[in-house]
């Protein structure tokens, strides 16, 4: 082995093998687990065939998969635009620009948990006190229990108002990257051609050339979708369970496989089901937004 | 002055590594102060009582017989336990409730030789809410139950009764309902988590039959679930409360006039309210069921992996069966937990009168385990979901509970063949 193939391997071999360990052999075991009953065992003799697979497609994952799709259609076009529009309009302000980023985007170093318990106990409590019920009380409403009763689903807007907050501020700064990156000369030329500063240079400049900014900002958001975790089980969960409606995949998954239950086959199954369809989703996603098409 | 070359560098990085693998390995010579050498893992669950971390240390240090260390597990320890036991680097001594899918799994060893003549001064219930085909697995640490308290002040204002039917329940929660106070709380899911099982059993229903088939395929299961349904859609109850059923916030500041939570919470409860306050088991639903109260026990079980089995067993009978000054220090001087072993309990003086004496009463007459053995936790998700859509979503009763009998049905097959 060469000197230079040596220091290759010396920095490249610990990431490898960690990755080997701690990534493929367990995607690859928990592939070999779903075809098995391994149940409170991950060394399992009874092979299932496709059952576990069948069982998670028609029983309450399915249920789960269809609720977080609702979920990703709302999510993931408001964070685009809240976003976008923070980025445009903090790109454009010359006033305390710095200060301004940093406010948006200080949520994001927010941990999951702890922006759930504030939503949970100051904003969104169902006694009176609780911030939103105070404000309703001034306009004379009823105190609202937002995350005990789903009827009507209030809890989607502790949900979404949550991770809004916490994820707006990073897409904003990809889009502001973005931003950066249209050359001057061609609004200087818009200009020249008579186009009106605002909308028309918006639609006809700006959005155009953010095309590869919006796809990214479109895949990143719709995968973090598909794997929210945290802040739904720190806002809908109790000691005691967790409620079938607002339930994503991952939730279910952790309740089935990793708490007392330890279904490691349904487990997995359902996990390479999630795989696959996250995939799926990002190819279409990826094909119908002309992801990695060249610019004419 | 030569400075290091970059293979000089990583070569003293890699021996500085070396060294305190090694020096990491060799630390750990497992022998303790003069006893046998042997040490033992022992973990439990993070008691919010302060001095409870403390006091079990202090049991494991006064073992002579081998060295104890204690773990301490904060946050979600019944699922660390299970995945602790799949896996084979769990402790030796752990406390937990008993699911009768550790026993298949041969997860934990039998210690039915361990009670010896004790066996009788354990309360029965309890021993046997830790006994899977007859043969005893945890010895019993302590017992916890539920109840619902009631404010006296605020029902005699009201001209409400205590409740002693499901019907009275609804009818005085919405009497003690105003602008201000709600009439019940029952939990942030509107008693859903845990009134699974006073539900079936204020119908004569249970989770299983004692000879293991589904124990509420039944029209009345779905008549008791609907009187939870009305309660939620009632609007007297308390939801959203900051803090959950098991904490008595909610009912120390008067948001709610009723609510349902546990034994531990009487100190609290006595600090704030004095003697404004009553309890009651879950009422009953008809004439053929039962009011009740649920119980859930820890007790201390040994690990089948435990590569100490004999030595683990020693020390679990000297805690919990021979060192009885021990258990009752452990359930009275720091939380308010019923002693497991019936002598103890009729000893302790916290016990002997007002709603400690109502509890300990209500256990002995009407105690049911709020987590049997043979009910797994996937039998429990799937009624779970189905309360859940009963009760907050409003959906079919006699449907949903179809269909839970048939999951149950399913898990009874997997479990017992």
């Amino acid at each position: 082995m060469t000197r230079r193939a040596g220091a290759f391997w010396l920095f490249v071999g610990p990431f490898l093998i960690g990755l080997l360990i701690f990534n493929y052999i367990p995607i690859g075991w928990s592939a070999y687990l779903s075809f098995f009953d391994a149940q409170g065992t991950v060394t399992p003799d009874t092979f299932v065939g496709l059952r576990n697979y069948a069982d998670m497609l028609t029983g309450p994952f399915a249920q789960s998969l269809l609720t977080f799709s609702v979920f990703a259609l709302f999510i993931v076009p408001l964070t685009f635009a809240l976003a976008l529009g923070l980025a445009v309009a903090v790109n454009r302000i010359r006033f305390a620009r710095a200060f301004f980023r940093s406010v948006f985007f200080l949520p994001t170093a927010c941990s999951y948990v702890v922006a759930a318990m504030v939503w949970k106990l100051s904003l969104f409590s169902g006694v009176r006190f609780g911030l939103a019920n105070t404000v309703l009380d001034w306009f004379g409403q009823d105190p609202v229990a937002w995350l005990s009763n789903p009827d009507p689903p209030w809890y989607w807007v502790v949900l979404v108002t949550a991770r809004l907050w916490l994820q707006v501020g990073f897409y904003m700064i990809l889009f502001i990257a973005g931003l950066q990156r249209i050359p001057d000369s061609l609004y200087e030329a818009a200009y020249v051609d008579g186009a009106k500063p605002g909308w028309q240079v918006f639609r006809h400049i700006t959005f155009p050339q953010l095309r590869p900014t919006s796809i990214a900002v479109l895949l990143l958001s719709l995968i973090a979708a598909y794997q929210a975790f945290d802040e739904f089980y720190n806002l809908l969960g109790t000691a005691r369970g967790y409620p079938d409606f607002g339930r994503p995949p991952l939730v279910y998954l952790y309740y089935l496989a990793l708490g007392q239950t330890q279904d490691y086959g349904h487990g997995s199954a359902g996990a390479l089901l999630l795989a696959l369809l996250i995939a799926l989703v990002t190819l279409l996603q990826g094909r119908l937004l002309g992801l990695g098409r060249r610019e004419a | 002055m030569r400075g290091y070359s970059r293979r000089g560098f990583l070569g003293m990085a890699g021996g500085v590594t070396a060294a305190g693998l090694l020096a990491a390995c060799g630390s750990n010579t497992g022998r303790g102060n003069g006893n046998s050498g042997e040490t033992i893992e022992q973990w439990y669950h993070a008691y919010g009582e302060a001095g409870v971390q403390q006091a079990v240390e202090r049991y494991a240090k006064a073992y002579d017989k081998a060295t104890v260390h204690v773990q301490w597990n904060p946050g979600d320890y019944d699922s660390k336990i299970a995945s602790a036991l799949a896996a084979s680097n769990g402790p030796d001594v752990f406390e937990s409730t008993l699911r009768v899918d550790m026993v298949r799994s041969k997860q934990i060893v039998s210690l039915d030789d361990l009670l010896g003549d004790a066996r009788s001064d354990f309360t029965e219930s309890v021993l046997a809410s830790h006994t899977v085909d007859g043969q005893v697995y945890g010895i019993p640490q302590s017992v916890d139950m539920q109840m619902l308290f009631y404010r006296k002040s605020l029902l005699q204002k009201a001209g409400v009764q205590p409740p002693r039917s499901v019907d009275e329940l609804i009818d005085a929660a919405h009497k003690l309902t105003t602008t201000k106070v709600k009439g019940l709380f029952l939990g942030n899911d509107g008693g859903v988590g845990v009134l699974g099982g006073p539900l079936l059993w204020s119908a004569g229903l249970d989770y299983l039959t004692p000879d293991n088939k589904v124990g509420f395929d039944d029209p009345l299961a779905a008549e008791s679930v609907g009187k939870l349904r009305t309660l939620f859609t009632s609007n007297s109850l308390l939801l959203g409360a900051p803090a959950d059923w098991s904490d008595p916030s909610a009912f120390v500041q008067g948001l709610t006039a009723m609510q349902w939570t546990g034994l531990w919470t009487v100190p609290a409860v006595q600090k704030a309210l004095g003697d404004d306050f009553g309890v009651l088991p879950w009422p009953a639903l008809n004439a053929a069921g039962k009011a009740s109260v649920p119980f859930g026990a820890y007790g201390s079980m040994v690990s089948a992996k435990s590569k100490k089995i004999d030595a683990a067993k020693k020390y679990v009978q000297w805690l919990w069966v021979e060192r009885g000054d021990f258990q009752q220090d452990f359930d009275l001087s720091y939380g308010f937990h019923i002693p497991a072993r019936k002598s103890l309990a009729a000893k302790a003086d916290k016990l002997k009168s007002g709603v400690a004496a109502d509890a300990v009463r209500f256990v002995q007459d009407l105690g049911k385990p709020s987590n049997p053995p043979a009910w797994t936790a996937k039998m429990q998700l799937a009624l779970s979901d189905s309360l859940n859509k009963i009760v907050r979503s409003g959906a079919n009763a006699t449907t949903e509970l179809k269909n839970t009998v048939a999951a149950v049905q399913d898990e009874l097959r997997r479990i017992n063949g």
